[in-house]
């Protein structure tokens, strides 16, 4: 019985778990006798955290079964959930997942687990806010990779910019106000521009919104291309992609850190989702008509915005531009064709490189908000010589900054070089530009560890830092072990998503022209 | 002259009408024997009456069947039963919203809710009516009380200026309708809508100068109606000059007598120029969308930012006419419903933080409501988000009917153009939202004590955005069987 609606349950239970937290939590503040004594809040705030951490394990564990019960031999969608929805539009409830979307599934819950483990002392502010908006958008975006009706998936794609609107508003710092609305509507832009093709698809596909009876409605080039750009709009925003990235460098620096994870490590990450799961296989024409232009916006990302990212004076700036370099990784991955077939290595470290990419950007941000939260700066130069007053802290940073920078070994290393494998079966000149980028990655990352960590302590507030707490340090340690694991031992992703991957290849082999 | 005898009165079909009428009547006598101090019976009364005419709706319609009554110059088909459902249940809402706000303010109780019912009777009229003259004394009905609603904040220099503005550019449309329904008569010698249905069509083209002529101002005064650009200069100042009472009303019930008016109208009786009707309609959704959203960005009033949001909306309605399809017909009577509930949401909100007096009007005065009243600003996020269309709030599902059906019709460059227009939209209802949650303010807004049935209903209502969010489907179908039946 459970087995079957094993996606719903990770999808309901943090959205219900969150609305549990909203009602318990929104007690009167103020530090009450009764209230727990380690954190000083009060009662009500403090139920709040237990019943969201016990929310977000309990769909973590939801998450993992799919994960260890998932079938990789089998082609197709697994756990599939189909229920009417609304009948006269012809829209249902239509869940399922292969295994494209199942690690990120995965992903997306464990994270959701360190963030409220993250902000447990350092959330002061709204307590039962906070988490709930955590929690309730989790549940949404694991409803973006399960959903299997393009209106199902909509619905959920555009309702998690609620919650992360109020995060950034609401938690943010001095600049929140202009980078929430800003996010905002950057996305929206994007997402709105789909909605009229998916509307669109509907009719040309005789009245149906699943997504895979997309996959075999046959398109002219024209509605290809204009199409492709609707959906370009939207997913390339997520990504973000060059020319659409500049939402993501003001909003990490104003999201709180919980905020920054969730950002960087899962929503960017349903841009990539977006390009397997919509741009590739229900117009594969003009992916191989446009995937030229990809590939040069992605390379530009990896390079220039690599470039950009070295001379920025803001840690968590830092991190944004080397996010966005990182994830021309995926882009370019997801776009080398040689001939009518889509490179096998090429998408497989797309998909490797967004969930390592998840870990480690979820990891640098998690690091810069250890060091904020004790002296409430995010600029390098207020730092110098933590090594001396936090040698757990630099320990653990050390290795997170080296899988930013692509160190074998680690999980940086094995997405981009599976990328740059698949670069080079298609163009020489892709994969000498892309391989720059591990130089430039341990330029960013290694130059900004050294400024920060290393050298003289050089004023007061760095002189007084104390070593990471208990949460903080299980939280680190869980991504660690992430971290080390994916760089060590990928295939335990791989293995399950290489049939999903050939399917998906066979699929955008298929010209839609002929009809 | 036509026998008396053979005319087909049928009361029967009219008979909730005929009861409010009587009730107001009733109500205004018995406003002049009784003392200040028991005016509370009129608001009393007044939801009393809007039961009693809900009930007898519900018993006086046949499922499946058409009555008419006063030889079919008044019909209660499935549309004008389902919609007349809708105002009733509506209007008692806003009463209960209102109630406090009318006590504090102590506008002449009686006359106010008089007033305020024959408004209602008027919109009920209209959407039942069958004859131009019909539709044409509904409308007058409704409008001059709304203008009544608005003047009689008799205190307020805004309030008389914008009452006067009403009456002034409201006759002026009036008398353009009444010039193009002359000219309908003029071409088919016909009143009944029916009748000139069939007139156009037995005429096969002749007299169609005349036609199109008098329907050029027959859609410039129902433009007029719904407050589509360019006959939108009354809506952001009646909605901001009012008294918030009367905004609810005009802001809410009063658009579903309007897009009834208009399907009844255009849809069902002039289907035969759609052709040239929806041309019409196409430029003036294209004018609102636009300048609603853009100039709504600069509103500091909240009331006259609903205004501008208010035309954006009915923007968006005439976007689903100009259709002319089963989909876009039943879309938009979605559409309107949905609006309302999300509207009456809002303006309760406005209502409910109205304390002693003190209206609640600039965007400022919201400002830090999550913390000084959570539960008002959770429902006012949940307006603004619906407002904004983004799922899974009602709004969007409205938006999304609507784009459905212009894409149906290969309206495409439409749908874009209204997409992009309501990304601009998202700007100021996110502005509301930024009010709220991210600024701080010392000085707390006190809540009106508005009773627990008044505070229970906003919260519902509020969740009902949420909940046909999550469930659209009955609602939709319910439209569509309105339409159907």
């Amino acid at each position: 019985m459970m087995m079957h609606n094993l996606i719903s349950l990770t999808v309901w239970t943090p959205i219900i778990a969150g609305i549990l937290v909203l009602l318990v939590g929104s007690g009167k503040n103020g530090g009450s006798s009764n209230g727990c004594s380690s954190t000083g809040c009060s009662f009500s705030e403090c139920l709040a955290r237990y019943v969201a951490l016990i929310g977000s394990i309990i769909s973590f564990i939801f998450s993992a079964i799919i994960f260890f019960k998932f079938d990789p031999a089998v082609s197709g969608i697994q756990f599939e959930e189909y229920h009417p929805w609304i009948e006269n539009l012809h829209i249902n409830y239509h869940m399922g997942v292969d295994g494209i979307a199942m690690p990120f599934l995965l992903l997306n819950n464990f994270i959701t687990v360190l963030v409220i483990l993250a902000g447990w002392r350092v959330i002061k502010y709204k307590v039962a806010l906070y988490n709930s908006m955590f929690l309730i958008m989790t549940g949404f975006m694991s409803g973006v990779f399960g959903a299997l009706d393009a209106i199902l998936f909509y619905v959920f794609f555009e309702a998690m910019l609620i919650p992360m609107y109020l995060i950034i508003g609401v938690w943010g710092s001095s600049n929140r106000v202009y980078a929430a609305i800003k996010f905002f509507l950057y996305t929206l832009l994007g997402s709105l521009l789909m909605l009229v093709a998916l509307i669109y698809l509907y009719y040309a596909s005789n009245n149906s919104f699943e997504i895979f009876a997309y996959y075999h409605t046959p398109l002219k080039m024209v509605a290809q291309i204009l199409i492709f750009i609707a959906f370009f709009f939207s997913f390339a925003v997520k990504v973000p992609m060059w020319p659409v990235h500049t939402w993501l460098p003001d909003a990490h620096p104003e999201a709180p850190t919980g905020g920054s994870i969730v950002l960087a490590a899962i929503t960017l990450k349903i841009g990539g989702y977006g390009f397997l799961r919509f741009i590739l296989p229900i117009v594969p024409d003009a992916s191989r008509y446009l995937s030229g232009v990809m590939v040069t916006l992605s390379l530009i990302a990896i390079v220039y915005i690599g470039l950009v990212a070295i001379v920025q004076k803001d840690m968590k700036k830092l991190v944004a531009y080397s996010s966005i370099s990182h994830m021309g990784f995926v882009t370019l991955g997801c776009f080398l064709f040689v001939g009518p077939l889509l490179n096998m290595w090429g998408l497989e470290g797309a998909i490797v490189q967004m969930i390592s990419h998840g870990f480690v950007a979820a990891a640098m941000f998690m690091c810069i908000g250890v060091m904020y939260d004790r002296v409430h700066s995010r600029n390098i130069v207020d730092y110098g010589g933590v090594v001396t007053k936090m040698p757990i802290f630099a320990a653990f940073f050390m290795l997170f900054a080296m899988a930013n920078s692509g160190l074998p070994g680690t999980s940086g290393f094995v997405g981009e070089f599976m990328v740059i494998m698949g670069a080079m079966q298609t163009n020489f000149v892709y994969a000498f530009l892309a391989g720059l980028a591990l130089i430039l990655g341990a330029a960013f990352s290694l130059w900004m560890y050294k400024r920060v960590i290393f050298g003289e302590i050089t004023n007061s507030h760095v002189a007084e830092m104390k070593d990471v707490n208990g949460f903080e340090f299980v939280v680190l340690t869980l991504l660690a072990i992430s971290v080390i694991w994916m760089g060590v031992y990928p295939d335990i992703f791989v293995a399950k998503m290489q049939v999903g991957v050939r399917d998906l290849i066979i699929q955008v082999s298929n010209s839609k022209l002929g009809g | 002259m036509m026998d008396m005898t053979t005319m087909n009165m049928n009361l029967i079909t009219a008979i909730p009408e005929i009861f409010m009428a009587v009730m107001i009547v009733f109500m205004l006598l018995l406003d002049a024997f009784i003392d200040e101090s028991k005016k509370s019976v009129n608001t009393i009364l007044t939801i009393l009456t809007l039961i009693g005419g809900y009930i007898l709706q519900l018993i006086v319609f046949v499922p499946t069947q058409i009555s008419m009554a006063f030889n079919g110059m008044f019909v209660l088909d499935g549309l004008a039963e389902g919609m007349k459902l809708f105002v009733y249940v509506f209007s008692i809402v806003v009463v209960l919203y209102i109630r406090q706000y009318i006590n504090d303010k102590k506008f002449m109780k009686g006359e106010f809710y008089a007033i305020f019912l024959f408004a209602i009777l008027g919109m009920q009229v209209m959407i039942s009516a069958n004859n131009l003259l019909i539709l044409y004394i509904g409308l007058e009905l409704f409008s001059l009380a709304l203008i009544g609603l608005v003047a009689l904040n008799r205190d307020s220099i805004r309030s008389t200026e914008a009452a006067m503005k009403y009456f002034i550019l409201s006759a002026l449309a009036s008398g353009i309708l009444l010039y193009g329904i002359s000219f309908i008569f003029g071409a088919t010698n016909e009143l009944q809508l029916d009748a000139v249905f069939r007139s156009i069509y037995a005429a096969n083209g002749q007299n169609s100068g005349m036609l199109v002529f008098g329907l050029v101002f027959i859609v410039a005064g129902l433009v007029f109606k719904l407050g589509l650009v360019p006959f939108h200069m009354w809506v952001p100042d009646v909605y901001e000059g009012a008294s918030l009472p009367a905004t609810t009303l005009i802001g809410t019930v009063s658009e579903i007598a309007g897009v009834v008016f208009i399907i009844r109208f255009l849809v069902g009786g002039l289907v035969l120029l759609s052709k040239e009707w929806a041309v019409m309609l196409s430029v003036v959704a294209f004018l609102s969308v636009f300048l609603g959203n853009i100039v709504a960005i600069s509103q500091t009033n909240i009331k006259r930012l609903l205004g501008y949001s208010a035309i954006a909306h009915m923007g968006f309605i005439a976007f689903g006419l100009m259709t002319v399809s089963v989909n876009g017909i039943s879309a938009v009577l979605f559409y309107v419903v949905s609006y309302v509930i999300t509207a009456l949401a809002g303006f309760g909100v406005l209502l409910a933080l109205s304390e002693g007096g003190f209206e609640c009007e600039k965007i400022e005065d919201l400002s830090g409501l999550s913390k000084s009243h959570p539960i008002y600003a959770g429902i006012m996020l949940l307006v603004m988000f619906s407002l904004a269309g983004i799922p899974p709030l009602v709004g969007f599902y409205a938006k999304f009917t609507i784009l459905s059906a212009l894409i149906e019709a290969g309206y495409i460059k439409s749908a874009v153009f209204a997409v992009i227009m309501a990304l601009i939209g998202a700007f100021y209802y996110l502005r509301v939202v930024k009010v709220m949650y991210f600024d701080e303010k010392d000085i707390e807004l006190r809540a009106a004590n508005t009773g627990v049935i008044s505070r229970g209903v906003l919260v519902v209502n509020g969740g009902l955005l949420l909940l046909i969010g999550i469930m659209p489907g009955n609602l939709m179908r319910f439209c569509s069987y309105l339409l159907t039946s």
